[in-house]
C-alpha cells in the first residue's frame, strides 16, 4: 500500500451512515429553550467593561453649527466620548464604497445618524448621557422619497439600462398595452438581538472582538481601516446572531468599528448594544422600490416587449445599493421568457438610512412588477392569472434569461401544475366567485404565484469558503468554517455533513465559534449560500482527513483503501475493526496528522459586471404558494385563510430546518406586504425622522397572522449541479413566495370594484394596490376601484 | 403619618420568591426593571431584552402571587408578564420564575441548588422545552425563552391543551422572526403529549405566606421614595401625603417613560400590593371592577357581562400586557388611543375616585378634560370603575366594540369604537352612546351622531344620517398608523357595520373573524 493521497482521495474509501436528509433539530435547541445559548450581551463580561451609547442627529439634511458635550461629560459614570475627528484612520464603513462616515463629522445625511458615542460604567449610563447633548444645526431641505430623488436626480450611484432584443419595436406592434405603476416599501429586519458588538483590546496593538455579524472578516477590514491597524491585528468571532435577515451583513460595521475605537481609546473592554429604537432609526433596512412600466402582449396573454423603470430608495449612501438593485434587474423575469425586454434602474439617493441586504437582496423586488403586470394582462384578457404565467414560463426553447443565462434546470411549469392541481386551485377559484357575487361586505382573492431565485454571489469573487476541522485524539471532532450561525441552521447542516463523512455520532462534531483567526478571507453569510459554499468545504477537509486514516487503516489491516468502510462510529479494514476513537488515537501515535482544511469554490459561474451579462447564478431554486385571502371592504382589514406551499430544496439535508425556512421566509415576506409599514414623517421640525421606529408601531407578523390553514411540502427534486448532497439553498427562495399573498389581496380588491375602468384601448383595468397593503392601502385601493373620492395621503 | 415618620420606618428589603429561595434586595433603584436585576444583578442571562418596551415577548418571565380560591384555599397564580417594563421592587411579596428555572420546576428547596450543579449530563428539559426542540421551534433561540415562558404559564393553567386560537392568544405577545410560528404551536400541543410536569406550589405557597404577613414596603433610595401601600387608608393617607408622587400600577405605559424617554419619576407609590383594589364584583345595578383589576381579570368579567367585548378583549395588546396592565390605568392614564375607554363610556361607566376618606363618583365621560388632561383631583386616585347593568326594561341591547389596526393583534388602535344602543318594540332608538378612541385628543363621544340616531327607526337611511354627522364630533390627525381621511371613512363605517351585525337578516359575514370561525384550522408542514 503505498498511495498519494490525492490518489487515495479519488479512490476514495466507503461511508455508511444516515444523517443526511433527517430532521434532526437544531444543534443548540436545547439551549435555546433553556436560556442556556450564549448571545454576545450574554457572555460574561470582563473586569472593567465600559458600556457605549449613541448620539443621534434630530435633522435630515444639514451641517452641525455647534455641538455641547460638557453635560454628557459631566454625566455620572462617564469615561469618554468618542467624535468623529477622534479616528486614527478612515471614518468609513462603507462597504463597497468609502461614502459612509461612522460618525458625521460634520454633513448630517439623515435623521438618527450617529454624531458621537459615549461611554460610562453601566450601560443605563451610557445611554442617559448620551441624551444630554445639545447640538444646533443649519437646516437644508431633505430628500425623502423616492419620486423628490428622480425630480432632484439625486443617486447613490448612476441609473443603468439593461436590455435584451427590441423592446420598443416589440412594443409599438404589439397587439395590446398596459401602462402602470406601482411602489412596494422597505422592510425592518427587526431581528430579535438587536446589533451589538463587545471589543477588548489585546498586547501589542490587536484587538479581539465580539460580533454578532454575518460578515466577520468585512467588520476586521473595516475596524483595521478606522483603527489604521492591518489585518492580523484584529480578530472577530461570532458564535451565533440572534437572527440577521442580511441585516448584520454590512450593517454590523459600524458598531464593531466605534467599539472598538473606543475600545482602543479607552484601553478597556467595551460594549456596543443598540437599544430598539436606536437600532430601528440608525441601521439600513430593504430597499424600497417605485416602478413604472410599458408592456405589449397578444390575446393569449403571452408577453411581448416590456420597459420596466426601478428606482429604489437606497438611502443616502451607496452601501450594497448596487448589487441590491443588480439582483432586482436579474429577477426582473421571476419565472417568465422575456423577448425583448428594457430595464433602466435608478438607485435614489435620499436623506434616510442608507438601505441594505434583506433576505433576497432586491430579488424579491425585482419580482414585483412582473407579479403585478402578468395580473394586469390576464385581467384584461379575462383570462385566469395562473394561464398567462404558465403560458409565459421559461421552456425548452424559450431558456435564456435576458442577462445571458441559459436555464437548464427549470421545474417551475411542473411545481406550479403539481400545486394547482394538490390545493384545488380552480375549483376554489369558482367557489370565491360564488361567494363574492353574495357578500357584500367580505370579499375573497385567491392567487398562485411561481419564485424562481437565482443562487450564487452575482459578484464572483464571493463564491468561495473555507473549513478548518479538528479531529482529537479521543476522536471527537471540532468544526470552524467561514460561515456564521443566524438561526438558519448552518452549523447544523454542517455538523450532518461532517458526522456523515466520518460516520460517526452527532454528539462528537462540536464548533467552535466563527472566528477570522481559524479561517480567513471569509465570505458574508448571506445570497442563502452559506450550506452551499461551507458545507462543501467543510466537506473537503474531511475527505481529506479520513483519507488519511484511511491508507492508516488500509495499511494496518494490509487491504486495498477501497475496502476500508467507515460506518456507525466504527472503521472496518479487512479483518480488522476500531471503534473511529481507537483508529484517531492509533493514528495520533503514528504521527498522522488528524486536522486539515478545506475550500470551495463555486465552479462555472461568470459575470461582467459592466454589461451585466452571463451566469452569475450557479442554479436556480424553485417555489410556489397559493394563498386566499379575504378581506373587509369597510376598514381595508384583511386575513389570510390558506396557503400552499410546494418548494424545490433539491435533496434536503434536513427537511425540518427547509421547511422552518420556507415557512419563517413566507411569514416574513407577508409581512413585508402587509403590515410593516415604513414610515417617516414627512414635514415640519421632525421631517425624516422615522415614526415606526420600535415594534409598537412596526408590526411584524404575530402568531395570529399565520394562514389560518397552512400547508407546506418540498418539492420531489435534486440539484443537477453537484452541490453539497444535491441539496439547494433556502434562506432567501421562499420570501417571494409571499406575492401570492399580496396578488390574492389584489385579487379580492378588484372584486370589491363597482363599474370597471377602461384603458384608453378599451382594456380592463385591474384595480391598483400600494405596498404594504395595510388596511388604508386596501381601503383606499378599493376606493379608487369604486371611483369614490379618497384625498392622497399627507 | 409625616414624612418624617415615613423616613423612620425600617426599611426592609424587596422580598420575593426566586430560585428556590427568598431573595432580598436592599433598597435598589426604585425604577431598576426586572429584566436588568435578572440580567446584570444575577448574569440570568436566558431572558432577553429584545425591544424594552413590553412588545416583543423576549423577555418575558413568569409571576406567581397568592390568590384565595372561592373555597378558601390559596393557590399560586402564575402569569407571564414583560421583565423590561417591570420594576424590581414591584415584585415585593411575589414569586419569579425565569427560563432557567423552568426546567426544574418539579424539584423545590434543596435539589434546586444541587440541580445546579448538574454538570456534564444531558440537561433535563420541562416538556414544553422538550416539545419546543422536537417540533423545530427555535432556529435564532433569541425569541426562544420568552416563548417558552409564555406557554409555561399557558401549561400551569391548563390541565388540557387548549385549542390553536386559545394557544395563539397565549403567544400574542411573542415575536418570532424566523420560525411563522407554525413549529410553535405544534410544540405547545405536543408538550401535552409528554407526560405532564407541574409546577410543586405548596413550598412557594408557604413561602408567600410568609411575606404576605409584613409590613408594606417603602424605603427610599437617593432621595427617592417607593411606597407599596396594602389597604386603601393607607394609599389614601400616602396620597395625601405626597401628592406629586406618581402612581404606578401596572407599568405598561410607565415603564416605558423610564426604559425609552429616560424620564426620572420622582416619588412612587405602587397601587399593586393593595388588595382591596382588585375587587371585581357583580351587583344587581353595575359590575365593579377596582382600579387594580388586571386587563385580564376585567376583560373576563365585562366579557360575560356583555359579549360585544370579545373582540376588544383579544385586540387589546397581548396577554403578558393584558396580566400586568390594569383596567384602572388605562383609564387613568388617558390616553387618546386607550382601547377600554371608548367601550366603559358608551356602557356610561363611571369612576369612583377616592381622596382621604372621601369617594366621589364621576362618569367616565366627564373624567377627560383635554389632552392628556383628567378631573382627577391633587391627592385623589382612581378606587374602581363601575359599569353599569343592561337594563332589561329599557329595551332591546345592542352593543359592540372595534378596534381596528394595521395588525390583528397587539397594535395601536387606528380608530377604536363601542356602541351602545337601546331599541324599543317598534325598532325605535330609545337611548344611544357612541364613544370612538383615536380620532380626538381624548376618548370621546359622537353626540352629534347620536343625536342623529335618537327616537330614530334603527334602519340604514339612520345610519347614514349618523355617520354624515361624525365629522361634526371629530376632526382625527394623521399620522404613521393611519391618516385623517382613513380615521373619518373606518369611524363611520364602522357605525354601518354595528348596524349590520345588529340585523339579523344579513346571512352574509359582516366580520373577517365570523369568516375565520367557519375555517377548520390546520397546519400541515409536510411529511418527511
Amino acid at each position: 500500500m503505498n498511495n498519494s493521497l490525492e490518489q487515495a482521495q479519488h479512490l476514495n474509501s466507503s461511508v455508511n451512515n444516515s444523517f443526511i436528509g433527517k430532521s434532526i433539530p437544531h444543534e443548540s435547541a436545547h439551549l435555546h429553550v433553556s436560556g442556556k445559548a450564549t448571545y454576545i450581551d450574554d457572555s460574561m463580561e470582563l473586569a472593567g467593561t465600559l458600556h457605549a451609547a449613541l448620539g443621534l442627529s434630530t435633522c435630515a439634511h444639514g451641517r452641525i453649527k455647534a455641538l455641547d458635550l460638557s453635560r454628557v461629560y459631566a454625566a455620572p459614570g462617564v469615561r469618554d466620548v468618542l467624535l468623529a475627528k477622534d479616528i486614527p484612520q478612515h471614518n468609513n464603513c462603507g462597504p463597497i464604497i468609502a461614502d459612509e462616515p461612522i460618525i458625521a463629522d460634520d454633513l448630517i445625511s439623515f435623521y438618527g445618524q450617529v454624531i458621537f458615542a459615549v461611554v460610562a460604567d453601566s450601560y443605563q449610563q451610557a445611554r442617559a448621557a448620551a441624551r444630554l447633548a445639545q447640538v444646533a444645526y443649519e437646516v437644508f431641505e431633505p430628500v425623502l422619497t423616492i419620486q423628490q430623488a428622480i425630480q432632484a436626480e439625486s443617486w447613490v450611484l448612476p441609473p443603468v439600462e439593461l436590455s435584451r432584443g427590441e423592446a420598443a419595436e416589440k412594443l409599438a406592434a404589439a397587439p395590446y398595452r398596459l401602462q402602470g405603476t406601482a411602489s412596494v416599501g422597505g422592510q425592518e429586519h427587526f431581528y430579535l438581538e438587536g446589533q451589538v458588538s463587545y471589543a477588548y483590546p489585546r498586547e501589542d496593538n490587536t484587538l479581539h472582538i465580539l460580533c454578532s455579524t454575518q460578515h466577520p472578516t468585512e467588520m476586521q477590514h473595516l475596524i483595521g481601516h478606522a483603527l489604521g491597524y492591518r489585518a492580523h491585528q484584529i480578530s472577530v468571532e461570532a458564535r451565533r446572531m440572534g437572527g440577521g435577515f442580511g441585516g448584520k451583513e454590512s450593517q454590523s460595521a459600524q458598531w464593531a468599528c466605534i467599539a472598538a475605537l473606543l475600545a482602543v481609546k479607552t484601553g478597556k473592554p467595551v460594549k456596543l448594544r443598540l437599544d430598539r429604537d436606536d437600532d430601528m432609526v440608525a441601521t439600513g433596512k430593504r430597499h424600497g422600490f417605485d416602478y413604472e412600466w410599458d408592456v405589449g402582449f397578444d390575446a393569449t396573454g403571452r408577453i411581448l416587449g416590456l420597459h420596466v423603470q426601478l428606482a429604489s430608495n437606497c438611502g443616502f449612501s451607496a452601501d450594497l445599493s448596487g448589487p441590491v438593485n443588480d439582483r432586482a434587474i436579474c429577477h426582473i423575469d421571476n419565472g417568465y421568457y422575456l423577448d425583448a425586454v428594457s430595464i433602466r434602474s435608478l438607485r435614489c439617493k435620499t436623506n434616510t438610512v442608507s438601505n441594505t441586504a434583506f433576505r433576497g437582496f432586491g430579488g424579491p423586488q425585482g419580482m414585483f412588477p412582473i407579479e403585478y403586470i402578468v395580473e394586469d394582462i390576464a385581467y384584461a384578457l379575462e383570462l385566469d392569472p395562473l394561464e398567462v404565467r404558465l403560458l409565459n414560463f421559461y421552456d425548452d426553447t424559450h431558456n435564456t434569461t435576458h442577462y445571458g443565462t441559459t436555464i437548464t434546470d427549470n421545474v417551475l411549469p411542473a411545481l406550479v401544475t403539481e400545486l394547482a392541481e394538490s390545493c384545488n386551485y380552480r375549483a376554489r377559484r369558482t367557489a370565491i366567485a360564488q361567494f363574492n357575487a353574495s357578500s357584500p361586505i367580505i370579499k375573497k382573492g385567491l392567487a398562485l404565484t411561481p419564485v424562481k431565485f437565482g443562487i450564487s454571489f452575482n459578484a464572483t469573487l464571493y463564491n468561495q469558503a473555507g473549513a478548518l476541522i479538528h479531529v482529537y485524539s479521543d476522536g471527537t471532532v471540532l468544526v470552524n468554517h467561514g460561515g456564521t450561525e443566524m438561526g438558519q441552521g448552518l452549523y447544523s447542516k454542517i455538523r450532518q455533513i461532517v458526522a456523515h463523512e466520518f460516520s460517526i455520532a452527532l454528539a462528537d462534531v462540536r464548533f467552535s465559534a466563527t472566528d477570522t483567526s481559524r479561517v480567513p478571507n471569509t465570505s458574508a453569510t448571506a445570497a442563502s449560500s452559506g450550506t452551499d459554499l461551507n458545507g462543501k468545504a467543510a466537506q473537503a477537509a474531511c475527505i481529506t482527513i479520513r483519507t488519511r486514516l484511511a491508507i492508516f487503516a488500509s495499511e494496518l489491516a494490509n487491504v486495498d483503501i477501497a475496502g476500508v468502510r467507515f460506518q456507525d462510529g466504527h472503521v472496518y479494514a479487512g479483518e480488522k475493526a476500531w471503534t473511529f476513537a481507537e483508529l484517531v488515537l492509533l493514528a495520533y501515535q503514528s504521527r498522522i496528522q488528524l486536522w486539515d482544511s478545506g475550500f470551495y469554490k463555486t465552479p462555472d459561474i461568470h459575470w461582467n459586471p459592466a454589461i451585466r451579462y452571463g451566469r452569475p447564478f450557479y442554479y436556480f431554486a424553485y417555489g410556489a404558494a397559493a394563498t386566499e385571502v379575504a378581506i373587509d371592504t369597510l376598514t381595508g382589514e384583511s386575513r389570510v385563510l390558506r396557503t400552499d406551499i410546494l418548494h424545490d430544496v433539491g435533496q434536503s439535508i434536513n427537511p425540518a430546518i427547509d421547511i422552518g425556512q420556507i415557512e419563517g421566509g413566507f411569514i416574513q415576506g407577508m409581512g413585508w406586504l402587509t403590515s410593516e409599514e415604513l414610515y417617516w414623517i414627512q414635514t415640519g421640525s421632525k421631517a425624516g425622522h422615522l415614526f415606526t421606529h420600535a415594534p409598537s408601531t412596526y408590526k411584524i407578523p404575530t402568531a395570529a397572522d399565520m394562514p389560518a390553514v397552512f400547508n407546506v411540502q418540498l418539492y420531489k427534486n435534486q440539484n443537477v449541479e453537484d452541490t453539497i448532497h444535491r441539496s439547494k439553498a433556502v434562506g432567501e427562495p421562499p420570501f417571494m413566495l409571499a406575492l401570492s399573498v399580496f396578488s390574492a389581496l389584489r385579487d379580492a380588491v378588484a372584486a370589491s370594484a363597482g363599474t370597471e375602468l377602461l384603458t384608453a384601448q378599451g382594456l380592463k383595468q385591474k384595480a391598483a394596490l400600494q405596498a404594504p397593503a395595510t388596511p388604508e392601502n386596501i381601503l383606499r385601493a378599493i376606493a379608487a376601484a369604486r371611483q369614490q373620492p379618497f384625498k392622497p395621503r399627507p | 403619618m409625616s414624612e418624617a415618620v415615613a423616613d423612620s420606618r425600617p426599611q426592609r428589603p424587596v422580598q420575593f420568591y426566586f430560585q428556590g429561595r427568598v431573595q432580598q434586595v436592599q433598597q435598589p433603584e426604585p425604577t431598576r426593571t426586572v429584566l436588568q436585576f435578572l440580567r446584570e444583578d444575577c448574569h440570568a442571562t436566558g431572558t432577553k431584552e429584545g425591544c424594552a418596551e413590553g412588545d416583543c415577548g423576549a423577555c418575558t418571565v413568569v409571576v406567581g402571587e397568592l390568590k384565595q380560591h372561592a373555597d378558601g384555599q390559596q393557590q399560586l397564580q402564575l402569569r407571564a408578564i414583560n421583565s423590561c417594563v417591570q420594576f424590581l421592587p414591584t415584585l415585593d411579596g411575589k414569586a419569579l420564575f425565569s427560563v432557567e428555572d423552568v426546567a426544574g420546576v418539579a424539584i423545590t428547596g434543596d435539589a434546586v441548588d444541587k440541580a445546579h450543579f448538574n454538570v456534564g449530563k444531558a440537561p433535563v428539559l420541562h416538556p414544553i422545552q422538550q416539545a419546543m426542540v422536537e417540533q423545530h421551534a427555535s432556529q435564532c433561540g433569541f425569541c426562544t425563552p420568552g416563548f417558552v415562558m409564555s406557554l409555561w404559564a399557558m401549561y400551569e393553567n391548563n390541565a388540557e391543551c387548549p385549542d390553536s386560537e386559545k394557544i395563539t392568544e397565549y403567544l400574542s405577545g411573542n415575536l418570532c422572526r424566523c420560525t411563522g410560528y407554525r413549529p410553535i404551536i405544534d410544540a405547545a400541543k405536543a408538550a401535552y403529549n409528554l407526560p405532564r410536569q407541574a409546577l410543586a406550589s405548596q413550598h412557594i405557597i408557604e413561602v408567600l405566606n410568609g411575606l404576605h404577613q409584613q409590613d408594606s414596603l417603602a424605603y427610599s433610595q437617593q432621595g427617592q421614595h417607593f411606597f407599596a401601600p396594602k389597604t386603601l387608608a393607607e394609599l389614601a393617607q400616602l396620597r395625601l401625603q405626597y401628592p406629586q408622587a406618581r402612581l404606578l400600577a401596572g407599568s405598561t405605559d410607565i415603564g416605558l417613560w423610564v426604559t425609552k424617554l429616560g424620564r426620572a419619576l420622582g416619588d412612587i407609590i405602587y397601587l399593586g400590593a393593595v388588595d382591596a383594589l382588585k375587587t371585581i364584583e357583580q351587583t344587581e345595578s353595575y359590575l365593579h371592577i377596582g382600579a387594580m383589576a388586571s386587563l385580564t381579570d376585567a376583560f373576563a368579567a365585562l366579557t360575560s357581562l356583555h359579549k360585544g367585548w370579545a373582540e376588544l378583549a383579544r385586540r387589546f395588546a397581548s396577554r403578558p400586557i393584558q396580566n400586568a396592565g390594569t383596567l384602572g390605568g388605562n383609564v387613568a392614564n388617558g390616553s387618546p388611543i386607550g382601547d377600554s375607554m371608548p367601550a366603559l363610556i358608551a356602557l356610561n361607566a363611571s369612576l369612583l375616585l377616592q381622596r382621604g376618606a372621601v369617594v366621589r363618583e364621576l362618569p367616565l365621560d366627564e373624567f377627560y378634560l383635554d389632552y392628556q388632561k383628567t378631573a382627577l383631583a391633587s391627592g385623589e386616585f382612581v378606587q374602581a370603575i363601575r359599569v353599569p347593568t343592561p337594563s332589561a326594561t329599557t329595551g332591546r341591547h345592542l352593543f359592540d366594540t372595534y378596534k381596528i389596526a394595521k395588525r390583528n393583534e397587539q397594535d395601536i388602535s387606528a380608530v377604536c369604537a363601542a356602541f351602545s344602543v337601546y331599541l324599543d318594540s317598534q325598532n325605535r332608538v330609545l337611548a344611544v352612546r357612541i364613544a370612538y378612541g383615536g380620532v380626538a385628543g381624548i376618548p370621546k363621544r359622537a353626540m352629534h351622531a347620536e343625536q342623529a340616531l335618537l327616537g330614530q327607526l334603527w334602519d340604514e337611511q339612520a345610519i347614514q344620517r349618523a355617520q354624515q354627522a361624525l365629522p361634526d364630533d371629530f376632526s382625527p390627525l394623521s399620522d404613521g398608523r393611519a391618516s385623517r381621511e382613513y380615521r373619518e371613512r373606518v369611524a363611520a363605517s364602522l357605525l354601518q357595520r354595528f348596524y349590520l351585525n345588529s340585523v339579523s337578516s344579513v346571512q352574509q359575514p359582516t366580520r373577517l373573524d365570523d369568516l375565520i370561525a367557519t375555517l377548520d384550522i390546520s397546519h400541515d408542514a409536510g411529511v418527511w
